[in-house]
């Protein structure tokens, strides 16, 4: 019985009002309180109905390439010589993310629902090509806002963007990067919220969003948990993902929540260094409040102003996190830790020269982590770690970083 | 009676309609906002609204949106908004003072500390524009400990069943957001505010006053022939950054709200 308490307790939430814990919710102004109700009924009619989980499968399998290979890195494993690490290959997804996952499902919702125009808010770029890849797909209008200190990070996503027939609009206020963007696609959704679908990128935003995002994403955890026992006869000993809102982290935790054995490590972004402020790590030196229509941890400052955030990626530089690993955290189910950019880089190189896979470095926080974690880990152990994107859209950070123009 | 309810009980005796303009607390100055809200009270004012910044005001529209940013920028924090109102008091007890905000710095701050402080420097109400009823209950009881009132919002997305839950716990007045949108957006529909408005009558006794796209005399004339009060904030604000981007300093700011209140305020009393 004692077990099902504790699955309970991590599989039970959000509640019918959208917490997890004293976190998540709906904090937002009343017009948006409609159209979140309305979101609600028709994905908890939709989520039960067996044609929509097959229009949804069939998309993952055809159009996405899912189920992305469960990879052994067998010679970065054998160079840190500790725990034999294997790699989830987000990265193999159509359009090079675990992003796609969410946009296909939110944009069927968008399609059941009749809206004629997606919007989208992005940070490195990722979740603005996936949705603009699926509605270029669906024939749906697209918008997709961008700070624009991220535009010029992230050129080749813009450009990519464009191509898909998107519209790519900068956005200016505030700190120009991804916070900025979810307040603007936010006040265009309270002006356009009859006849537009806003596709939340991240497991955050009002409820129901950080519920369905999770849904949507943890085909990444029930794939890497039959192919670890499938490929290894055994659960994994630990798992580790990067966390900027958290999307594809909890993609990869929920599934094995109630696998006591199993170790879960959730990694922010520690920019230069926790001691700076320059930093994108709210669940580490943050605290509880209210942001983006949750609560949640924040990066705030003593009088509830929220904080400008650094990280080398785009797509971690937000001083917010989805309510559910808050509500992680204070249970102890997940440790939250830390990877700088320094860090970062450096496992983005190694992962690049001895695996011959470039990681995004979103994902490159988790790998090095997961590097330190392995090294203190034995033979036998062995190691999942969320490869959640493929780095080709960071080449150029990374070249301006070693001094080489490209 | 609370203060708000006692101005609106005044002025439906001498057939009148409030008049409530709304500023950024620390905008353009810290030290022209206090004198600012006693000129608007000589312009016509009934009830001031004063915004709490905040880093990330996602209902706001540019025009807000940037007056915000000015206002963190002079260093403006929840704790100076009530040492203004407090400074306000001192030479006026009579106008009501409304806060309206954001819910993350006032629970940064705690419930019932902000209670206890917004009581002692004598504000009348809050209005935090994402606390829906459902988030509400802790703030709420905080409020009403100390004899606050609680300002809710009815939208025009509203279905009608939420209308009687929404302003079942309200207190004070009720704000209707006359268009799906930001704050400074947008054409108003007369037709469509005055709908709302009788709907939102049919579930309570208090007054309903209308924000959100009332730019002018005009609308805000059409407005008030609806509504027992009316809401400018953007258009106000607006008029004191011009006064400064066109070379004024911040009398000049002033005199151009003053200004733009006083048109406004005999644009809605000719309606009488």
């Amino acid at each position: 019985m004692a077990s099902d308490t504790q699955e309970n307790l991590f599989t039970a939430v959000p509640d019918a009002q959208g917490h997890f814990g004293p976190y998540g919710g709906k904090f937002v102004a009343e017009t948006l309180m409609a159209a979140l109700s309305e979101l609600e009924t028709l994905y908890r009619k939709l989520a039960a109905d067996p044609g929509f989980q097959r229009e949804l499968d069939m998309d993952l399998a055809h159009y996405v390439g899912r189920p992305s290979p469960l990879y052994e890195a067998v010679r970065w494993s054998d160079e840190i010589g500790g725990a034999r690490i294997f790699l989830k290959r987000e990265d193999l997804n159509h359009t090079g993310a675990h992003k796609i996952n969410n946009c296909i499902g939110q944009a069927l919702l968008a399609k059941h629902m009749g809206k004629k125009r997606v919007i989208a808010e992005t940070g490195a770029g990722q979740h603005g090509v996936a949705t603009a890849t699926i509605a270029a797909r669906l024939g749906l209008e697209c918008q997709v806002f961008m700070g624009e200190d991220d535009i010029h990070r992230q050129a080749l996503n813009v450009y990519r963007m464009k191509l898909l027939g998107a519209q790519v609009i900068p956005v200016t206020s505030g700190s120009r990067t991804l916070k900025d963007a979810m307040n603007e696609a936010m006040r265009d959704w309270v002006t356009n919220v009859d006849d537009t679908f806003y596709i939340i990128g991240t497991v955050a935003g009002p409820h129901p969003y950080p519920m369905l995002v999770r849904d949507f994403q943890c085909v990444i955890g029930r794939e890497a948990r039959a192919q670890s026992l499938q490929q290894t006869g055994r659960l994994p000993d630990a798992l580790v993902a990067c966390v900027g809102g958290g999307s594809n982290a909890i993609g990869l935790f929920h599934p094995f929540l109630d696998d006591e054995s199993v170790a879960m490590y959730g990694v922010e972004a520690a920019g230069h260094g926790l001691s700076t402020n320059q930093h994108a790590a709210p669940l580490t030196t943050g605290t509880p409040g209210v942001l983006h229509g949750n609560r949640t941890y924040l990066m705030q400052d003593a009088d509830g102003q929220i904080m400008h955030t650094h990280s080398i990626s785009a797509g971690l530089d937000y001083p917010g996190v989805g309510p559910e690993h808050a509500w992680l955290k204070d249970l102890g189910r997940v440790s939250y830790v830390v990877a700088d950019d320094d860090e970062a880089l450096q496992a983005f190189h190694t992962l690049t020269r001895v695996e011959g896979i470039m990681p995004a470095l979103e994902s490159s926080h988790a790998l090095a982590y997961a590097e330190k974690l392995a090294a203190g880990m034995t033979a036998q152990q062995m190691i999942v770690v969320n490869l959640s994107g493929r780095g080709d859209k960071d080449i150029h950070t990374v070249a301006q970083i070693d001094g080489i123009g490209i | 009676m609370s203060r708000i309810a006692g101005r609106f009980a005044q002025l439906a005796a001498q057939g009148r309609t409030a008049l409530i303009p709304y500023i950024v607390a620390g905008d353009p100055g810290l030290d022209v906002t206090v004198k600012l809200m006693h000129a608007l009270v000589d312009s016509g004012a009934d009830i001031i609204e004063v915004g709490v910044p905040f880093s990330d005001p996602m209902a706001e529209g540019p025009v807000i949106q940037l007056a915000h940013e000015r206002a963190l920028a002079n260093g403006t924090s929840l704790r100076n908004v009530l040492a203004l109102v407090q400074e306000f008091r001192q030479s006026d007890k009579d106008t009501p003072v409304l806060l309206m905000g954001y819910a993350n710095p006032v629970e940064h701050m705690g419930y019932a500390a902000f209670a206890d402080a917004a009581a002692q420097a004598d504000v009348d109400a809050l209005l935090t524009v994402d606390i829906p009823p459902e988030e509400v209950e802790d703030v709420h009881v905080q409020l009403r400990r100390v004899g606050m009132d609680n300002i809710f919002l009815v939208a025009p997305t509203t279905p009608d069943e939420r209308v009687a839950r929404i302003v079942g716990q309200a207190s004070g007045f009720v704000y209707y957001v006359a268009l799906k949108g930001v704050t400074g957006a947008g054409n108003l529909d007369t037709e469509d505010v005055a709908r709302h408005v009788e709907l939102i009558k049919k579930h309570c006794e208090l007054p309903v006053a209308v924000g959100f796209g009332i730019k002018d005399a005009a609308s805000a004339r059409s407005v008030a022939a609806v509504a027992d009060g009316v809401v400018v904030g953007s258009a106000l604000v607006n008029s004191m950054a011009r006064a400064i981007e066109s070379g004024g300093d911040h009398e000049a700011a002033l005199a151009a709200a003053s200004a733009l209140l006083a048109e406004i305020r005999q644009g809605i009393d000719s309606t009488a």
